[in-house]
């Protein structure tokens, strides 16, 4: 579905790979044109276990991106770099860049303040977490933590990201009320809300729909493809076929390397990988 | 905390395997290839007789606890029913005077209440915010050495026997307020209250600390991929998906200090008195039955059961606060 909007990006790999070796700075700036983050030569560490292998992708603004692969292939640590979430736990290490557009930033980089990162760059996980408090809190949580008290500020921005969850017509004369008395589905696109509310630039979902069922994950899908007209995505599956149906881009990832990456639609249709060929058609689970 | 259980379970062990080894007399060594399966499936009436011998002694043990508990509250009833016979209830709760060992006897409980309130808030005031900033420190942000050597000193605060910590307020830090308040008398309820509280902390901080662990690390996550500090997570976040336990411990904590007896008995004075100054002398409730369970009134005059009818007070504000927690941890109770 999103090959027409990546029409002429027809391989990302190439992509990235001319990137890197080009001198041409035109060249370099017209594939970075609409690019949203590039991810450069990252490797990454659990204590001495090395997780990510010198990987190299692009993510395209506006565009959904999919990381998948076997259980265990790094697509969820590659995913929580984005947000320094590894800083919370003692002996994670990163070497390598994951750069951020416009700003040409390394995320990644020892001066910049992983809160500062996560501040522009929200998260869903897989497993709904709203907080212990009212709808109205959970979703201006990332608002009061910016320091936004006017309650006419909170309110629209409240009722804006609701709306763009989704959500707002069923919890709208039910504010107050506790989050955790919404059902599942429901509290994650509670939980996409509180994201939302701050405007972040990219949005991570870590298997967003793994703990719901088939209605409440058509919903959330649905939520994606909506989404993307407004900010960047990247989002972790272990279903190809949600993959398939909610993203442009495709990376497959293997033990901690980026084996394949790719406009959806090729890489499921024709992957040039023989790797990736079998996990997709489902020989290598 | 109550390391004590430990013993009686022991036993029980010992007891179970040795009756194991009565009722599963070890079969022969089988061959190898035989199969461990059951020959046939006939009801096996040695494997349920002993599931009913274990179900009647796990019932058993857990019963003699209510008996023990409910045969102290007939005993604090009955005796107390003796004293309310010369007294009048009217007059125990309202009289300002509690004077059951002099010619002109007064017998209002109220003074004894006043000092048991004073000293525990006192304590209180020390324990619950020292107790809860320990227990937000330990849980979140120390790192896991700090944690590790922090927590065993901790819990050695609350294994110092209480009569250490009683002259610790009388011969230490009654003299150090003393320096600030020169007015200050030799025995008071400040000094009291303010050691009972650090003797206090470690309940409240050990039981606010594993109710906060126990808040599942992907709620904080969610917090800190919100761009949130780890205080405002902790404060926002965690404590508030643990306020059930945290109230639990406070409650403990309220528990400890009513029926605190030692550091009181010790350093309050032992003089009943009708006040709210915690500068001031008092008794507690519990001072009070100290002081008369070691003197020698004979057994069965009426000054000697006042110390059922005061017991049975104890029991009552005790009893009082326990419910208070017990409503408000169920109403707080988060499903994560």
């Amino acid at each position: 579905m999103g090959a027409l909007a990546a029409q002429g990006n027809e391989n990302s790999k190439i992509e990235v790979e001319q990137l890197h070796h080009t001198q041409d700075n035109a060249a370099k700036s017209a594939i970075l044109t609409g690019c949203k983050s590039e991810i450069r030569d990252l490797d990454f560490f659990y204590g001495d276990f090395h997780a990510l292998k010198n990987v190299n992708m692009l993510l395209h603004e506006r565009q959904v991106t999919a990381l998948i692969g076997p259980s265990g292939c790094g697509k969820s640590t590659l995913l929580r770099c984005f947000n320094r979430m590894h800083d919370l736990y003692p002996g994670t290490r990163y070497v390598g860049d994951i750069i951020l557009h416009p700003d040409n930033v390394n995320i990644l980089s020892r001066n910049v303040d992983p809160i500062e990162v996560r501040m522009r760059i929200s998260m869903v996980f897989q497993k709904p977490n709203p907080f212990p408090k009212s709808i109205y809190e959970n979703v201006a949580y990332g608002l009061r933590v910016r320091g936004v008290r006017q309650r006419a500020i909170l309110d629209e921005k409240v009722e804006e990201a609701l709306r763009g969850a989704a959500l707002w017509e069923e919890v709208k004369d039910r504010m107050n009320t506790r989050a955790f008395e919404l059902s599942g589905g429901q509290q994650q696109r509670l939980c996409i809300a509180r994201a939302l509310a701050t405007d972040p630039e990219i949005l991570l979902f870590d298997e967003p729909t793994s703990a719901l069922d088939p209605i409440a994950t058509a919903s959330i899908e649905e939520l994606i493809a909506d989404l993307k007209k407004k900010v960047t995505i990247l989002i972790v599956t272990h279903s190809m076929q949600q993959a398939a149906r909610v993203s442009d881009y495709t990376a497959y990832m293997y033990l901690g390397e980026l084996i394949e990456f790719g406009v959806t639609d090729t890489v499921f249709i024709k992957p040039k990988n023989k790797m990736t060929e079998d996990y997709i058609t489902g020989r290598v689970g | 905390m109550s390391q004590g259980c430990n013993i009686p379970i022991v036993i029980f062990n010992l007891f179970g395997s040795a009756l194991n080894r009565y009722l599963f007399v070890t079969p022969p060594q089988l061959p190898a290839e035989t199969t461990t399966q059951p020959k046939t499936l006939g009801y096996s009436h040695r494997r349920h007789l002993y599931e009913r011998l274990i179900e009647t002694l796990l019932f058993l043990m857990a019963f003699a606890s209510v008996v023990i508990t409910l045969s102290i509250v007939v005993m604090l009833v009955k005796e107390s029913y003796v004293f309310f016979q010369h007294v009048p209830l009217w007059d125990f709760l309202t009289d300002t005077q509690w004077t059951p060992l002099f010619d002109n006897a007064h017998y209002g409980i109220l003074p004894l209440i006043s000092g048991t309130l004073v000293s525990s808030a006192v304590a209180l005031s020390v324990a619950i915010p020292l107790g809860t900033i320990i227990a937000i420190y330990l849980s979140e942000f120390a790192p896991f050495i700090v944690r590790e050597i922090a927590k065993p000193f901790l819990e050695l605060l609350g294994g110092v026997p209480t009569v250490v910590y009683g002259y610790f307020a009388l011969l230490f830090v009654t003299p150090l307020l003393q320096k600030i308040f020169p007015e200050l008398p030799g025995f008071s309820l400040l000094s009291a209250g303010l050691v009972m509280g650090i003797m206090i902390i470690p309940y409240v901080s050990s039981m606010a600390e594993d109710a906060m662990r126990a808040v599942p690390m992907n709620l904080r996550e969610g917090s800190y991929a919100m761009g949130a500090t780890r205080l405002h997570t902790a404060i926002r976040v965690v404590a508030p998906a643990a306020f059930s336990g945290i109230a639990a411990s406070y409650i403990l904590g309220i528990s400890r200090a009513v029926g605190e007896t030692m550091v009181v008995a010790i350093a309050a004075g032992m003089q009943p008195n009708l006040t709210w100054d915690p500068m001031e002398p008092a008794a507690t409730i519990t001072a009070y039955i100290v002081q008369v369970s070691l003197g020698d009134l004979p057994h069965g005059s009426i000054g000697y059961q006042t110390i059922f009818a005061a017991g049975l007070t104890l029991f009552l504000i005790t009893i009082m606060f326990n419910i208070i927690g017990h409503i408000v941890s169920r109403r707080y109770r988060e499903v994560y």
